[in-house]
């Protein structure tokens, strides 16, 4: 059955402030699909979001929403989850919100693996401010803080995310919404802090800087770098040089959550008394 | 040399002639184009400096504290969240006696978010020991980082520059670039007495027990009180120079006034205007544009506004629970004027969240100071909806 968007969305705010072509559309498309799978009430689900082009994606959708200051959606999100560990909590960033100014919450909330489902859109620039290198900007990358090429080496986030413990990581890209979708409603159903890192394309402040300046070719450009998680196990490093794998990349349902152990040490506590 | 330029092009442009040795900064809108032109100017090999576009505004500061305490000129630029972020290090850089130098581009802080003009984001960083000036045009803008370096220099304490978003910081004017050259012969290259020295070691930052700390901090005041003095030097020393000067404050038309309006940033321009057409129709009111907050130039203010009936402070800010921050700062100026002398200070808060202050709200004010009952005049609010 089709998905009814406008039931999710608020009707009222459009239209959005994104450019055409850009790839947050298809992302807060393929969320809302997830949601929709799922039929989870908008009333139990919070939406959280920092600061960015990204992270206008909560002003258009009708549910319970937060936008927060910059890199700290995650400290926000937490405190909603542990007030209402009963409601969904995702939250939606971009490259420099979450890895930048909040690279530290970002590290921290897997660490602790709350039940927070994040997807981050990586499109390897500060979109809304006017095209400012980020913490993916690959190096040579031309920004406007580089006018003459990135010298900074990227973060791979969704291998940094995994080794801070997050206990759901998948990669997926704006090329292709189906599996996008898919990875996303896996990332939350998962008991755990699950990240979706999505490839994006910014064509308007990175495409253009970069000579890939239309929003379809920059998509195409990106499906081309990606390779499915099964392919990139029989590649060689080299083959995988500046390739993404694409898919769920780690799973661990063994880890317990963390407001389920701290419900623990309140019986616990309460026990002793 | 002559550029069109925008007050946020004026600022980095400003920071060139300055030669500032370490830029560090983060992007926010809208004073990015600040550090973008930065970056480009020393990506071009225009000024001799090290750029590095950090991971956050607080990071930002703390850069420049570190460069400045190896005995780097700094410069950075900010705005509204992000100047919120820096708080800890903006005490940090003042308290370290680290003559930083930095523009902020004013804009209202969130929630609700909002990428335009007030002066709250600046204004609520008073306490933090920093000279604050506020500038009208995109030359004044250039000229302020230049005297503001010259300032801070001389009295080790860190300088932030305000300009008012877009009305400032997006639009273009004619604008005189010194030059590096020039503008060395006025301001010497930063030579701190103690710094960061591997051939002559310093430890900074240490603890300080009670029996010593409250000395430092009034080293801070006194420091401080020569600021007054070193920034009014500095501008007259500019306008022999280049012939610019601001002043620490302006009075315009203030011949035989018995009305004032205050007001600081882009509004004064209109003001100026309102003030003309006023003054032809015959009415007694003048303008005293502020300039410098801190330190507050209290004798000047005093000075200037003795004797007059009623003075209207226009606040593009509200300190919620006590009213607008400049009138606060220029009553308390007054306090100590024999009775006969000292004019009621009427408070209106304008424009907050970039609305328009046009000549119509100004005049408004200007006529509404004449009538108002003192009793009245505390905090009015200009233009606001039911």
């Amino acid at each position: 059955m089709a998905v009814s968007y406008t039931k999710y969305l608020r009707m009222y705010h459009m239209p959005h402030m994104w450019c055409p072509g850009c790839g947050i559309g298809i992302i807060v498309k393929a969320i809302i699909r997830a949601f929709d799978a799922l039929d989870w009430s908008t009333d139990d689900l919070a939406f959280v979001s920092g600061i960015g082009c990204t992270s206008r994606a909560p002003g258009y959708l009708d549910m319970n929403t937060l936008h927060t200051t910059h890199g700290r959606a995650l400290s926000f999100a937490t405190g909603i989850k542990f007030a209402r560990p009963d409601k969904h909590v995702v939250v939606i960033s971009g490259d420099g919100d979450a890895t930048a100014i909040g690279g530290n919450h970002l590290i921290h909330a897997c660490r602790r693996n709350i039940d927070i489902t994040l997807v981050i859109v990586n499109n390897n620039i500060y979109g809304m401010t006017g095209g400012q290198y980020s913490p993916t900007t690959p190096v040579g990358a031309r920004a406007a803080t580089s006018p003459w090429g990135n010298i900074d080496i990227p973060f791979n986030v969704s291998e940094l995310v995994k080794g801070a413990g997050a206990t759901y990581v998948a990669r997926g890209h704006v090329g292709s919404g189906v599996q996008l979708e898919r990875l996303i409603r896996g990332g939350l159903t998962h008991k755990g802090f699950s990240v979706i890192e999505v490839l994006s394309n910014c064509h308007t402040q990175y495409g253009r800087r970069n000579r890939i300046p239309d929003a379809i070719d920059l998509i195409e450009h990106i499906s081309k770098s990606t390779v499915s998680v099964r392919q990139a196990e029989k590649m060689s490093p080299e083959e995988l040089k500046d390739k993404y794998a694409v898919g769920l990349l780690h799973q661990d349902t063994e880890r317990t959550e963390y407001c389920d152990d701290y419900n623990k040490v309140i019986e616990h506590a309460q026990l002793e008394r | 040399m002559q550029k069109i330029l925008t007050g946020n092009q004026s600022a980095a442009w400003g920071a060139m002639c300055a030669r500032a040795q370490v830029v560090s900064a983060y992007p926010i809108t809208p004073q990015t184009t600040i550090i973008e032109e930065l970056a480009d100017i020393v990506a071009k090999g225009l000024l001799d400096a090290q750029f590095i576009k950090v991971e956050s505004e607080h990071s930002a500061m703390a850069g420049c504290i570190g460069a400045q305490a190896a005995g780097a000129r700094t410069f950075t630029a900010t705005s509204a969240q992000g100047l919120a972020l820096m708080h800890e290090m903006l005490h940090w850089a003042a308290l370290a006696r680290l003559p930083v130098v930095m523009a902020n581009v004013n804009r209202a802080m969130a929630p609700g978010w909002s990428i335009w003009t007030d002066q709250n984001d600046s204004l609520a960083q008073r306490d933090t020991g920093w000279l604050q000036y506020y500038c009208e045009s995109n030359q004044e803008v250039l000229d302020t980082v230049i005297q503001g370096y010259k300032v801070a220099e001389i009295v080790n304490l860190p300088v932030m520059l305000v300009l008012d978003a877009f009305f400032l910081s997006h639009t273009y004017e004619a604008v005189d670039i010194p030059g590096q050259e020039r503008t060395s012969e006025y301001l010497p290259p930063y030579k701190p007495s103690i710094y960061l020295d591997v051939d002559d070691p310093h430890a900074f930052g240490g603890i300080v027990p009670q029996d010593i700390y409250m000395e430092f901090r009034y080293k801070m005041q006194v420091a401080m009180n020569e600021a007054l003095e070193a920034a009014e030097q500095a501008d007259r020393d500019f306008k022999t120079m280049f012939g610019r000067g601001y002043g620490l404050i302006e009075p315009y038309r203030l011949e035989g006034a018995d009305y004032v309006l205050a007001t600081s940033g882009t509004v004064t321009s209109t003001a100026r205007s309102v003030i003309d057409d006023l003054r032809d129709k015959g009415h007694s009111i003048g303008l005293l544009k502020m300039k410098l907050l801190r330190p507050f130039p209290v004798e000047l203010v005093r000075g200037v506004l003795a004797g007059r009936k009623r003075v209207a402070v226009l606040d593009r800010d509200i300190c919620v629970g006590m009213g607008g921050i400049w009138t606060q700062e220029i009553r308390n100026a007054l306090y100590h004027l024999p009775e006969d002398q000292r004019p009621s200070v009427y408070g209106y808060i304008v424009g907050l969240g970039g609305r328009d202050v046009k000549p119509e709200t100004i005049e408004k004010i200007a006529l509404d100071v004449q009538k108002r009952p003192i009793e009245e005049g505390e905090q009015v609010w200009i233009g606001l909806k039911e």
